[in-house]
Order: C-alpha cells, then sequence, then structure tokens
C-alpha cells in the first residue's frame, strides 16, 4: 500500500489568472483593471465564473511580497507616462527624472584584464584622454540615451503599481504563491496548476501534503520572465517559432547602496560603463533622491570565461577610481542577481494560443540595443490588456486567432516592435568578439538595424571553453589540477582560486560596502525559502555533472546556492540561498540529454528568493 | 460538547527582520529609515497569535477570527495578499502608524476602540489574542492594556498552550521566569491571551482560503479609518540599534569540537 497520502486537488475557477507579478503584468492589471467596471457602475462583462460580478483577475507571484524586485532601472517610460499620464515620480520611492547621462570606458588600474592586443591598443591611444583610469565618451548614440526618462528601484516600482491596481478592488495579487505549470489540453491553456506543498526536496509526499490547486481560467496571461516555469514549460511543449532562439541571456547583480557623506552625485545620474573589470562586463549606476544609488553589473552569455562569479567582478568594478571615488564610504543596503533574456525578436516565443498570451521579457520584449526592457514590458501588458477589453466588450473568446488580432497585432504595430526589429541583430558581432560586438552595436544602432554585424549565435554549451584553454598561458594544467583537488575539498568553486591567480587583488572587506559573497545575502538580500517546497534547482543528468570538468553552475551562482560536491558528483543545490537569477540555467557547458537546444541545469517553480523590495 | 468563541486577534505587521534597519529623527519623532520602503511581514509574535486562534475555530464549531489590525494601509495590502493564504479571519483595520515608537498606550486604545466597534461581537464568548510582545514592540504592555479598556480582568502573558474544557473552562499554559511553566484554569471567556510562540507552525497558503478572505479583506482595507495616535505624552530622548557587524563564514568540514572551540575563543575575547 502507499504512503502517499490521499489529498484531493483542489479546484477552482476564475476568468483571467496571470502568472508573474512584474512590470509587464504590472501594466496589464493597471489598464485591465481600470477598464472592468463601466462608468454607470454596470460590469464591463458579466464574470463567466460569478455570474452577476465583473471578470474575476487574479495573479499569481512566486515571491512572498509584490515589491520583489531586483533592479535598479533607467527608462523613458514612453509606456509608464502613457498609463500614468499625470505621472508624479515623487509619490514612487526612490525614482528621480534623468539629469545627467555619462557612458564611460574605464580602463583596467589593476592589470589582471584579460583584453586582446585590438582593445590594449585601443587602450593605449584612449589614456591621454582618460581621468580616474576612464574615458568619458563625448557624445552618446541617440538610441542609447534617456533623456527624459527616470530612475528607479524596480520593486518600489512594483509596490506602487501592485497597491494602485489592488485598490481599485477589481483585481488580487497574491504573492508566495509560486506556480509549477500550465494546463494543457493539446496546445490549449486552460490554467494553472500552482506548486505541490508539503513534500520534500525530491518533491515526494510528506505531513502535511497538500497538492497544488488546479486554478482553472478562459485566459492565462504568462508574464513570468525569462526562467518562469509557465513560460518555460510552454516553450518545451510548443517549441519555438521557427529560427527562433533563446540563446542569449546575461547576469546582472545589483547593489543599492547609501552613498557617503559629501558624495558629489546628484539624484538623476546616470553612469554606464565598459571597459571593465573585463571588457565583456557593463557596469551602470542610477542616483536615487535620497543619496542611494542602485549600482551594478552585467555578465553577458558571450562572456567566454568558464569561471565568471559575477559578484567578485562587481566588487572589482566599484572599486575602480572613477567609481570609487563616489562610493568610498558608503553602505550596503540591498543586494541582488536576476539573469535577463537579451535574445529580444529572436528569442520570441509563440505569444498568443487558445487561453494565454504571453507578455513582457519572456516574451521577448527585452531590447538590447537600447538597453532597455521595462518601459516595452510594461507596454506589452498594457497592449494585451486593450486586446483583451477589447475582445469582452464583443463577447468573443480567448482564441488564439482573437487574440493574434487583438493582442499581438497591436504589439506589431507599435514602437515596442519597430525598435525590437532594429534591434533584432544588434548582438550579433559579440559571437565574433568584444570588439566586432561593440561595432555590431554601434552599426545596428546608428543606421536603426539596416546594417548589422553577421555573427553566428551558439548554444551555451557550445561556447563555454575548457577551463584550461582559457587560462592558457596563465595557469598550467598541473597546477589547475592542484587548484581543483584543493577547492573541491573545501567545496569551492574555482572562481576565487583562479582570480587570484591571474592576479586579481584580495577584496578589502569593510563590513559595510565590500562584504563577502554570504554577508552580502545576509545583509542585502531576504532569500529564505518556505518549507514544504521541492528543491526548483535539479541536474537533467547527475552523471553529465559528476564528470563534468567546468560546473559552471558553481562559479556563476549568484547566491553560492549551487556549490561542488567535495564528495565528487554532482554540485550541491541550497535552496535558502537562492535568489532565483537562474543564471544556473543557461551557464552550464552540458546540453540536456533530451533536448540540446538547453542546458543540464532545469529550473522550476519555486519558493522563496525574495530580495529587498529596495532593489 | 464544543464552545463557541468569538476570537479576536490584536496583530499588525512589521518591517522584515532581515533588512537593514537604522533608526532616524523624523517629523513626528524617532522612525526607522526608509521603513515604509522596506518589506514588511506580520508581526511573528502576532502570527503565531493568530494560526493558534484559527485552529480554535476550528476545533469549536460556530466560532469566528477577526484580525484587528494597525498599521499604514498600504502595507497591511501587501501583507494580508500572503497572510489571507493560510488561515480564514475577517479583517479589521485602522489605518496608522505601525511603529515601535508609538505609545502602546494609544495602540490599546486604538485596539479596544477597534474591538468595540466590531458588529455582531459578543462580548460573553470573546477571547482576545495577541503577541505577548511584539517584533517592533517590546514592550509586552499593549495586550494588557487592551484587556483593561475591555474590562477583561482574566489575562494570560506567555501563552503555549490553551485547552478549553467541555464545561468551557479554559486551561492556559503560561511561561514564567526560569523557563518553568504555569498552567492556569479560568472558567471561561472573556480573557485576554498574549502568546508566545504557541505549539503550531506557519500553516501553508492555502488559495482557496485566500479567495474567501480577499473578499472581505479588500472591502475592510479600503473602508479603514484615519487612527489618531497623537495623544501620547511619550518622548525619546535618543534611540538607537545595537551596534553589530556580521563576519560570515561558510565551513562545511569543520569538527564540532573545534567549532565549539573557536566559538569559546571568539566570545572570550
Amino acid at each position: 500500500m502507499s504512503d502517499i497520502p490521499q489529498v484531493e486537488r483542489q479546484e477552482m475557477e476564475a476568468d483571467i489568472v496571470c502568472v508573474g507579478f512584474g512590470p509587464a503584468t504590472g501594466g496589464f492589471l493597471t489598464t485591465l483593471s481600470r477598464a472592468l467596471m463601466n462608468e454607470d457602475g454596470t460590469p464591463l462583462a458579466e464574470s463567466r465564473v460569478m455570474p452577476g460580478m465583473p471578470p474575476q483577475v487574479i495573479c499569481y507571484e512566486r515571491a512572498d511580497d509584490i515589491g520583489f524586485g531586483v533592479s535598479g532601472v533607467v527608462t523613458k517610460g514612453r509606456a509608464i507616462r502613457e498609463s500614468f499620464p499625470d505621472l508624479d515620480l515623487s509619490m514612487i520611492p526612490m525614482a528621480h527624472e534623468v539629469t545627467e547621462e555619462k557612458v564611460a570606458y574605464l580602463l583596467d588600474p589593476v592589470g589582471a584584464s584579460r583584453k586582446c592586443g585590438a582593445v590594449k591598443v585601443a587602450e593605449m591611444a584612449i589614456k591621454p584622454f582618460a581621468r580616474d583610469h576612464a574615458f568619458e565618451l563625448p557624445y552618446i548614440p541617440p538610441f542609447l540615451q534617456k533623456h527624459e526618462g527616470m530612475v528607479m528601484s524596480i520593486g518600489q516600482f512594483n509596490q506602487w503599481v501592485g497597491s494602485q491596481a489592488m485598490g481599485t478592488g477589481l483585481v488580487q495579487i497574491w504573492p508566495g504563491t509560486p506556480v509549477a505549470e500550465p494546463l494543457l489540453e493539446g496546445n490549449a491553456v486552460k490554467g494553472v496548476r500552482l506548486a505541490d506543498q508539503g513534500v520534500n526536496k525530491q518533491g515526494q509526499p510528506e505531513a502535511g501534503y497538500m497538492p497544488g490547486m488546479d486554478m482553472k481560467a478562459a485566459l492565462t496571461v504568462v508574464g513570468d520572465g525569462p526562467v518562469g516555469s509557465v513560460g518555460q514549460h510552454l516553450d518545451r511543449e510548443m517549441g519555438l517559432p521557427e529560427g527562433n532562439h533563446q540563446r542569449e541571456y546575461a547576469v546582472g547583480m545589483k547593489m543599492v547602496v547609501q552613498l557617503p557623506e559629501g558624495c558629489e552625485l546628484k539624484p538623476g545620474t546616470v553612469l554606464h560603463t565598459i571597459g571593465y573589470p573585463e571588457p565583456e562586463i557593463f557596469g551602470f549606476l542610477y542616483v536615487y533622491p535620497d543619496m542611494s544609488a542602485s549600482l551594478g553589473i552585467f555578465v553577458p552569455s558571450w562572456f567566454d570565461n568558464p569561471v565568471r562569479t559575477a559578484y567578485r567582478y562587481m566588487q572589482h568594478w566599484m572599486m575602480h577610481p572613477y567609481l570609487w571615488k563616489h562610493l568610498e564610504g558608503g553602505t550596503l543596503r540591498s543586494w541582488g542577481a536576476k539573469s535577463l533574456q537579451e535574445s529580444g525578436m529572436q528569442g520570441e516565443p509563440f505569444l498568443v494560443g487558445d487561453g494565454f498570451a504571453r507578455i513582457g521579457e519572456g516574451s521577448g520584449t527585452t531590447n538590447v540595443l537600447t538597453g532597455s526592457g521595462v518601459d516595452e514590458a510594461w507596454a506589452s501588458g498594457v497592449q494585451l490588456a486593450e486586446g483583451v477589453i477589447e475582445l469582452m466588450k464583443q463577447g468573443k473568446p480567448f482564441t488564439r486567432e482573437n487574440l493574434e488580432q487583438a493582442y499581438v497585432s497591436r504589439r506589431r504595430n507599435s514602437w515596442v516592435q519597430e525598435e525590437a526589429k532594429q534591434a533584432a541583430k544588434a548582438r550579433d558581432g559579440f559571437t565574433l568578439g568584444f570588439i566586432p560586438g561593440m561595432m555590431g552595436m554601434a552599426l545596428s544602432g546608428l543606421t536603426k538595424g539596416f546594417l548589422n554585424m553577421p555573427g553566428k549565435s551558439k548554444k551555451p554549451w557550445e561556447r563555454i571553453p575548457r577551463i584550461e584553454d582559457y587560462f592558457k598561458g596563465v595557469v598550467s594544467e598541473q597546477e589547475l589540477i592542484k587548484l581543483r583537488k584543493e577547492c573541491q575539498a573545501k567545496g569551492a568553486s574555482l572562481h576565487d582560486a583562479l582570480m587570484d591567480r591571474a592576479g586579481w587583488p584580495e577584496i578589502p572587506h569593510d563590513g559595510q560596502l565590500l562584504v563577502s559573497h554570504q554577508d552580502a545575502l545576509l545583509m542585502g538580500g531576504k532569500v529564505v525559502a518556505n518549507p514544504g517546497y521541492a528543491d526548483h534547482v535539479t541536474f537533467a543528468d547527475p552523471y553529465a555533472c559528476q564528470v563534468c570538468a567546468e560546473q559552471v553552475c558553481t562559479d556563476i551562482c549568484s547566491g553560492q546556492a549551487i556549490t561542488v560536491n567535495p564528495e565528487g558528483g554532482a554540485p550541491l543545490f541550497d535552496r535558502e540561498k537562492c535568489v532565483h537569477c537562474g543564471a544556473c540555467l543557461w551557464n552550464c557547458s552540458k546540453p540536456h540529454p533530451d533536448d540540446d537546444e538547453r542546458t543540464n541545469v532545469q529550473f522550476r517553480a519555486g519558493s522563496g528568493g525574495l530580495h529587498s523590495a529596495e532593489n | 460538547m464544543s464552545n463557541e468563541f468569538h476570537i479576536v486577534v490584536c496583530g499588525s505587521i512589521v518591517p522584515d527582520p532581515l533588512q537593514t534597519l537604522e533608526p532616524v529623527q523624523g517629523a513626528k519623532g524617532p522612525e526607522l529609515k526608509n521603513e515604509m520602503m522596506l518589506p514588511a511581514v506580520l508581526d511573528p509574535w502576532a502570527g503565531h497569535a493568530l494560526y493558534e486562534a484559527a485552529e480554535l475555530a476550528k476545533q469549536n464549531p460556530g466560532s469566528k477570527v477577526w484580525l484587528v489590525s494597525l498599521g499604514p494601509k498600504a502595507k497591511l495590502q501587501q501583507v494580508m495578499m500572503n497572510i489571507a493564504q493560510k488561515v480564514p479571519f475577517e479583517l479589521v483595520c485602522a489605518d496608522g502608524s505601525a511603529s515601535g515608537f508609538t505609545d502602546s498606550f494609544e495602540v490599546a486604545r486604538i485596539l479596544s476602540g477597534a474591538i468595540e466597534g466590531i458588529q455582531g461581537l459578543d462580548k460573553s464568548k470573546l477571547l482576545v489574542f495577541g503577541g505577548w510582545q511584539s517584533a517592533s514592540r517590546g514592550s509586552g504592555a499593549v495586550m494588557q492594556m487592551v484587556g483593561e479598556m475591555l474590562g477583561i480582568t482574566e489575562q494570560f502573558q506567555g501563552v503555549d498552550k490553551l485547552a478549553p474544557g467541555a464545561d468551557g473552562s479554559l486551561e492556559v499554559l503560561e511561561r514564567i521566569e526560569g523557563g518553568a511553566y504555569q498552567t492556569s484554569v479560568c472558567s471561561g471567556a472573556p480573557a485576554v491571551l498574549g502568546w508566545a510562540t504557541g505549539e503550531l507552525p506557519e500553516p501553508p497558503n492555502n488559495p482557496q482560503v485566500g479567495m474567501q478572505n480577499m473578499r472581505l479583506v479588500m472591502p475592510a482595507l479600503q473602508q479603514a479609518k484615519p487612527a489618531d495616535l497623537s495623544g501620547s505624552s511619550l518622548s525619546f530622548a535618543s534611540v538607537e540599534l545595537p551596534k553589530q557587524r556580521r563576519e560570515t563564514r561558510v565551513v562545511k568540514d569543520m569538527a564540532l569540537d573545534d567549532m565549539a572551540k573557536e566559538i569559546a575563543d571568539w566570545l572570550q575575547e
């Protein structure tokens, strides 16, 4: 007889169920909630599940708070301002108009960056014009400019938007509720299944087992981001449109820092950097009204270093003289990480189908050319809401054809699509290297996508080189064997050891801004996972992990939640530390046994991972 | 035979204790820096009381649970989205500061007033629950004063267990000094119980419970009246958090004895 408790799976119905509360769903719920009741007090349409009532709209969010957010953002905010024509930024904590923009190329004051000959020559040429080992670009191309835009904390923005939407009483947003998967009948989506509770790490029922509820709905709005379980599930089931792929990602690691007394930076200042600590790593610093700043780096998928912990790179970046003069004496307020889906239009999934629509980053809205995603995500949510309102008014069902006509056609005819087209091939040059990549970005941006640098995209596991090859000439193979053995015994990744060996100085921890990775996790981000859920990171083929020499997942892991197994074998996973950034999903050097477009790491719905709402 | 209770739980929100908290001087006295921006959670002490109340109501058919909360309604709304999925209750909300710097007497006055205003509340069945203390308000005085203002003389603090008898009596296990317990019996409701940690874990999310609760939570929040906390005669000379510095190491291969020795050495430093 089975020990598995027999607990009936609950089932409920709503009219619209949304997955994930971010800017895209914010735009959707804001627009929809304003239209659900007519001015005469009658509902826009009658709820199918609660006759006589307006449509029942429910949104599920995995994190413990709707203020979950991990990005300092600079955005032109065109779509957001359209939704809030009288927007007073002082109403949103940590938001401010852009007052100053700079793009700086950072030279290497340490001498440890791995730069190719051409980059070194270029640096020699600009060195006479550099101050604080940095060269500020005299001109910012129009496609990168954010004048008349705003800086803000996405966590605070989400809180503000969520309160506005819920304040109408017409939509519900439920945090702390991970959604496991869509309910599929063929290719039609009939709702979602919430994650099981009362299970062990392997997902097996234990005491208090409660199967995740089935929430059925006529329309499922999928806005769960680039690593969301529902979006990923749909992609696996349906594939991507012909020719599309999602191979381009970046890990963004960020902090909110209380700037020191006397700091000269003004609220609304936007700094972007390139060139350091490695040429491929981009940096940003946005100054908020209360003299705090959101800052961090992006480690892109085309950074071909098999050991690539963003955290230490971020610390070296912060200590660059160009930035450190503003930051020294500051205090860490919060910390977080997130991966970004940067394939844009090339990574666009099927946007709609019977009973579902995709919005936001998971639907390919991020524009890598303009360095923008929040506003585009918001716009996609608004476009879907407008389409849904139209269909409800006409009493039409949420079929693929109707959603194509009502939502997709709006998106195709909008600035989001026009700019996405210009950006579609902007990144291709990076597959050839840093310089071709930068030239390609400029070419695409200045010709509005008419001319592009060619390049062939590779799958993540095809790109990542052997450690021995990457560190050839710096670390001998024998030394690498010794280091690997020492690190494995300590359960540590190779990253720090190899960075030390490559000449990167030790970080002088000061306990307030320069702190250990684990302290950043404790001080800056709440990542406690609720008990009773299964591990959300698993390895498809543990044997492939056992024999994997790189174990990039342990190096890239933003929260040090995936660690080298001292006993050998597949890496260990500690979900109490996982910040749900999803970096492991694509930073894996081994293909998935069933689908070589994916890697050997599997990422599904999980509890916890809430970052500070200040991010 | 089962008892019917009208259980009112007093509980509000506190800043997530894992966030960095810093006292600053605000326009109306001391406050926590960026408090309104920090994530908030239900005060863990009140949480214990709420989960015990829900279980007691479940065991005694006909019983009902209200959660009376003094807090800024925008933040309450966010926390309620999560809490409402755990146990059934009806929210009564007073819109005002939940800061630990507000006077306990003023807080008790608002809470008792809110309890008095609950429609259909039967005082003969009333059990007032709350946290023995609070994560933000550590005086442990609010529940006593709420009881006094409501005229309830049966009061228990540091409660870990409540067992109603068939005759309506209440057997209460209270924490007393020295890690010991005291068992008391009173004849029955009304009574005030300031809970310690109780015996129940945090319930898992139950979306069906959430659906039922939210239909009442949203109107309650919208109807919340501003709470007048201006009558305080309390003044603060200074406020500060304990100075602390974390030095964290992750160690996976250390013997327990070595670990103990290192901690002992550190304590002696």
